[in-house]
């Protein structure tokens, strides 16, 4: 535990002190990286930690971002829309917790995507509210203190100043009994429920709050990008979350930061392979699951994992020899 | 009325299409439960390698029986080996987004290799207009049609019907009893792998004509597969004609009757109605769950 | 070695970020097309189009002396990475770009280029981009606003139309021209009696066929991309119904007559540019593209070869390579194919950076595209 804690604030002073000499490009991709990641904890949340399938995360990510934005064309403040974007993205995801409680595995996984599939529609249909195919353009940021957030540098600061609480809060959770009472939903309900943990309950909570984190993210993603459309917040943003949470490691608790770091930076870095760099990418997620199927935290593990084998078989081979020597 | 009866022919003709794609999908879960989110690109793959025999010369069937040789080689043998074989006992994740990576690789390096346009394909059954008590339909939708309910009934015949087929199901039932019976389970999930990429290109044959060959076509025809998939029954073959073919008539008198825009809501109700309340699909048999 | 793993990604980034070093001795341009996803037919050829005309243009000895060099970025068709990527243009210090096509795209990044002054020209057709009054964004074709008009002047006028019912895609381009189209056929007395969205990648057009048919409109308007195009025409031809049906650029293009075959045949639109004009300069065009990418070059091919050609010929009217300088030449530019080729049509330029040009009216006759009518440019008309 204390090896986690000195990584993440190893990672937090990377993530303070590199982006005042990146140019303005490298800050946006930062930050885009920071509110993924901040959407992807929740989906680790709902699936790393609760063992749910979920593949309609993007529909929070679509209802918090586009809450943030209507509210703000009507001239109401950020800092009331974002409260607002977490309340309704938390009661959504309790309603879509309740299929949970009746499908299991791949059908859960596809009731999500239909939910998803049905968020999206709204968003593109209901023009008089939320623009339509045209979205709502020129978003603005909002203030903290008096202090502006408008440059890039200082809404960066506030997404990873955002990230940070988010992220503290998820440790406190997954470290308090609701945390074992989600990993037990996730190894073995049955068991956990003769236990006296109320399945239904939990359930419902993983996905709720996975849901607020990413209403979250999507409000901080209306501010960074100041024009939101239906087309982000579809089916394949989904599939990209649950990619980043499976790469990163799901049920690790540095997983979502990871894995967003392979959904978002590396296309960027593979952008010399010109036209094939998204094959490449594709290429490099396949052997990555091929390579580590428990996703990319889990190396730690499988070294320990193999030096116990080799100490264990060690172990063997001397109480073998011991006996040998003795009959 | 003959309206209504022209989109319900139209329906049941684009739904047929839907239902190809379903069924090699249901299978393959049934099979080895491996879900494959690369299900649509697998199907895109097949349709230009046809096209690229087609411009070399051969004829429309010898291309098709030749990518079928290939087809059962990578996207059945080579899928197999390669990719859901070492993922699969690590739970249902790792494939899941192995298989998207695989449909973004395949997406891209299709895009990438060859052209991000689409380009006509020669039609089996050609564009004659066929009129039938004030329908009008095309001889290539009622082939398509045809050739659909032939492929699956010839695939549910295969699977109740010869030993092999009936070794397959049983590897699909209860992976354990079948080995203890003297089954070679590794072999009928290669032959149900095998036959995913067969009805894949057959897929790909009747429908591309209309889908027209585009690097991103497998994108709208997978989604649709899933749903009638699910519709009709995830552990039924049967099923996924009719799911397909429900997912396509809805989607037209959607259209036509209640909003466009929304069409694609019709067959989500109906879908999630399916699973929360029968999650086993319309024709399927209930899944126990296992403690 | 996890620390290790977040240094390489933050160095990486590091490089990335610095990675645009200014060099003086060319002439810098940055395109931001959509290469992937739903746009990445329009991008690709937007981006053909380009490379052909900087190779020529630096065969020829570039502008003013100095090579064209150009670095081309995939938006994948997303607004969020399309802003990102104009603020790297704007980081490396471009002299222009060019693109996206996408209207959602081109919009955000329209914000950052405007903010540092970058000069901008794109083939999106979206009639908000150049009402927005920012001086630093120029067409490479008609916006919605131009074309539309003049088609429904056609289906008023000479087809002597009462009711038209609108077949259109249903996403921002779509609806741009829906909107525009009802618009001006209202201001001519003609009422749009059905009003059918499709959506993108629709397979089957049953459905919205039918709509049409069952409204009795007197023409039917298509205003789709190109596949469904093809298909909604195919089914126009199945359910037999023998109205004209008239559409702009896209309906007749070579694609979808490629794509859509016979029950192309008889369909009208309103074409700003198009390989197959009477225009010399075109045909050229056209063998050139061919002989290079082998595949007939399509409107989009056409925007991003003109769009070079325009601001070549806009940085020797300013004499120096300078972006306050191209973007004051820009206003009002004329541009004589007589005295640069590579425009294929002469131009002109508004100070909002519409552009006025000659354009067409095609009809598809025997799987070609024959056109019906010369239409001047506006500003001649006086209209």
């Amino acid at each position: 535990m204390k090896k986690s804690i000195l990584f993440g604030l190893a990672g937090l002073a990377v993530l303070i002190a590199v982006p005042p000499f990146l140019k303005s490009y490298g800050i946006y991709l930062f930050s885009t990286w920071l509110v993924y990641t901040i959407a992807n904890m929740g989906l680790n949340l709902t699936v790393g930690y609760a063992g749910q399938k979920s593949l309609g995360h993007a529909a929070f990510f679509g209802i918090g971002a586009y809450t943030v934005a209507i509210l703000m064309q009507h001239g109401v403040s950020f800092w009331i829309g974002l409260p607002a974007a977490m309340l309704g993205c938390f009661v959504v995801g309790l309603v879509l917790g309740f299929p949970a409680l009746r499908v299991q595995t791949i059908y859960l996984a596809f009731a999500t995507l239909g939910f998803n599939t049905a968020v999206w529609l709204v968003l593109r249909n209901e023009e008089w509210l939320t623009g339509g195919t045209f979205g709502i353009n020129n978003i603005g940021r909002p203030e903290l203190l008096g202090l502006s957030l408008e440059s890039p540098l200082a809404y960066y600061y506030f997404v990873l100043g955002i990230a940070v609480v988010l992220a503290a809060f998820m440790w406190k959770l997954l470290h308090s009994p609701w945390g074992k009472a989600f990993t037990a939903l996730r190894d073995n309900p049955i068991r956990a429920e003769s236990l006296g943990i109320h399945i239904q309950t939990y359930t419902l909570l993983s996905f709720a709050i996975g849901a607020v984190y990413a209403g979250v993210a999507g409000a901080l993603f209306a501010s960074l990008v100041q024009f939101i459309e239906p087309a982000p917040f579809a089916v394949g943003t989904s599939f990209m979350m649950y990619l980043m949470v499976v790469v990163g490691g799901p049920g690790y608790f540095f997983g979502p930061l990871l894995g967003t770091a392979v959904g978002v930076l590396l296309p960027e870095w593979l952008r010399f392979a010109q036209a094939w760099y998204l094959f490449v990418f594709g290429g490099a997620v396949v052997l990555l699951m091929l390579w580590l199927p428990d996703g990319l935290l889990s190396i730690p593990d499988r070294i320990k994992a193999r030096r116990h084998a080799r100490e264990a078989s060690a172990a063997r081979a001397a109480n073998a020899a011991k006996l040998g020597v003795q009959a | 009325m003959l309206d209504f009866i022209q989109l319900l022919l139209s329906g049941t003709a684009t739904g047929a299409i839907y239902a190809l794609a379903a069924l090699g999908f249901t299978l393959l879960w049934q099979a080895s439960g491996t879900i494959n989110f690369a299900q649509g690109e697998f199907v895109m793959l097949p349709a230009f390698m046809m096209l690229a025999f087609n411009a070399m010369g051969l004829p429309l069937l010898a291309g098709f029986a030749l990518t079928c040789v290939i087809a059962v080689l990578v996207l059945g043998w080579g899928f197999k080996r390669g990719i859901a074989d070492p993922l699969l006992r690590f739970g249902m994740m790792p494939i899941v987004v192995a298989t998207l990576g695989l449909s973004i690789a395949i997406r891209n390096g299709v895009r990438a290799g060859f052209s991000a346009e689409a380009h006509p394909f020669p039609s089996l059954f050609g564009d004659k207009l066929i009129h039938v008590a004030g329908v009008t339909l095309t001889a290539a939708d009622i082939g398509t049609l045809a050739a659909a309910v032939l492929l699956v009934l010839g695939t549910q015949a295969y699977l109740s019907r010869t030993v092999t087929g009936r070794a397959m199901q049983a590897v699909a039932q209860n992976t354990e009893s079948a080995t203890v019976l003297g089954i070679n389970v590794p072999r009928m999930v290669f032959y149900t792998f095998a036959i995913n990429a067969l009805l894949a290109c057959a897929a790909a044959l009747l429908v591309t004509p209309t889908y027209l060959a585009k690097f991103d076509m497998g994108e709208g025809l997978a989604t649709k597969a899933f749903f009638a998939a699910i519709i009709g029954g995830f552990n039924n073959s049967r099923g996924a004609l009719l799911g397909g073919v429900i997912v396509g008539v809805s989607e037209n008198l959607a259209a036509a009757y209640v909003s466009p825009a929304y069409k694609d809501a019709v067959a989500l109700v109906i879908f999630m109605l399916v699973i929360l309340f029968k999650p086993q699909g319309l024709m399927g048999q209930r899944v126990e769950r296992k403690v | 070695m996890t620390v290790n793993r977040r240094t390489l990604i933050a160095c990486a980034a590091l490089l990335l970020a610095t990675a645009g070093t200014q060099a003086q001795q060319t002439v810098k341009i940055a395109s931001l097309q959509e290469l992937s996803g739903t746009g990445a037919t329009v991008g690709t050829n937007f981006k053909n189009g380009m490379d052909l005309a900087i190779r020529e243009i630096n065969a020829a000895g570039g502008i003013l002396g100095k090579k064209i060099e150009v670095t081309h970025s995939d938006t994948q068709s997303n607004p969020g990475v399309a802003k990102g990527l104009a603020q790297k243009a704007v980081d490396e210090d471009v002299l222009a770009v060019f693109g996206p096509g996408f209207s959602g795209s081109m919009i955000v990044s329209m914000n950052e280029t405007r903010r540092a002054q970058i000069p901008n020209f794109t083939g999106a057709e979206a009639a908000a981009i150049t009402a927005q009054g920012n001086p630093y964004v120029y067409r490479t074709s008609f916006g919605q606003a131009t074309s539309m008009p003049k088609i429904a002047r056609y289906m008023a006028n000479n087809l002597k139309a009462k009711t038209v019912a609108v077949i259109y895609v249903n996403n921002d381009f779509g609806k741009g021209g829906r909107d525009m189209v009802t618009k001006s056929l209202g201001e001519l007395g003609v009422k749009v009696v059905a009003d059918i969205s499709t959506d993108p990648g629709k397979l089957d057009f049953a459905a919205p066929v039918l709509q049409a048919k069952q409204s009795n409109a007197d023409v039917i308007f298509v205003y789709t991309n190109e596949e469904e195009a093809a298909r909604a025409l195919r089914e126009i031809r199945k359910q037999g119904i023998a109205k004209p049906i008239v559409g702009e650029t896209v309906l007749t293009s070579q694609k979808v007559i490629e794509l859509a075959g016979e029950a192309a045949n008889g369909a009208v639109a309103h074409v700003g540019l198009s390989v197959d004009a009477p225009v010399p300069a075109m045909r050229a065009f056209r063998a050139k593209f061919e002989r290079d990418y082998k595949y007939i070059p399509d409107h989009n091919c056409i925007k991003g070869y003109t769009g070079v050609y325009v601001m070549k010929a806009a940085l020797e009217k300013a004499g120096k390579i300078d972006r306050a300088a191209l973007a004051k030449a820009m206003k009002g530019l004329t541009v004589n194919v007589a005295k640069e080729p590579g425009v294929l049509m002469d131009v002109s330029y508004d100070d909002k950076g519409d552009l006025d040009r000659a354009s067409f009216l095609v009809e598809v006759k025997n799987g070609k595209q024959e056109v019906k009518e010369v239409l001047p440019p506006l500003g001649k008309k006086g209209a």
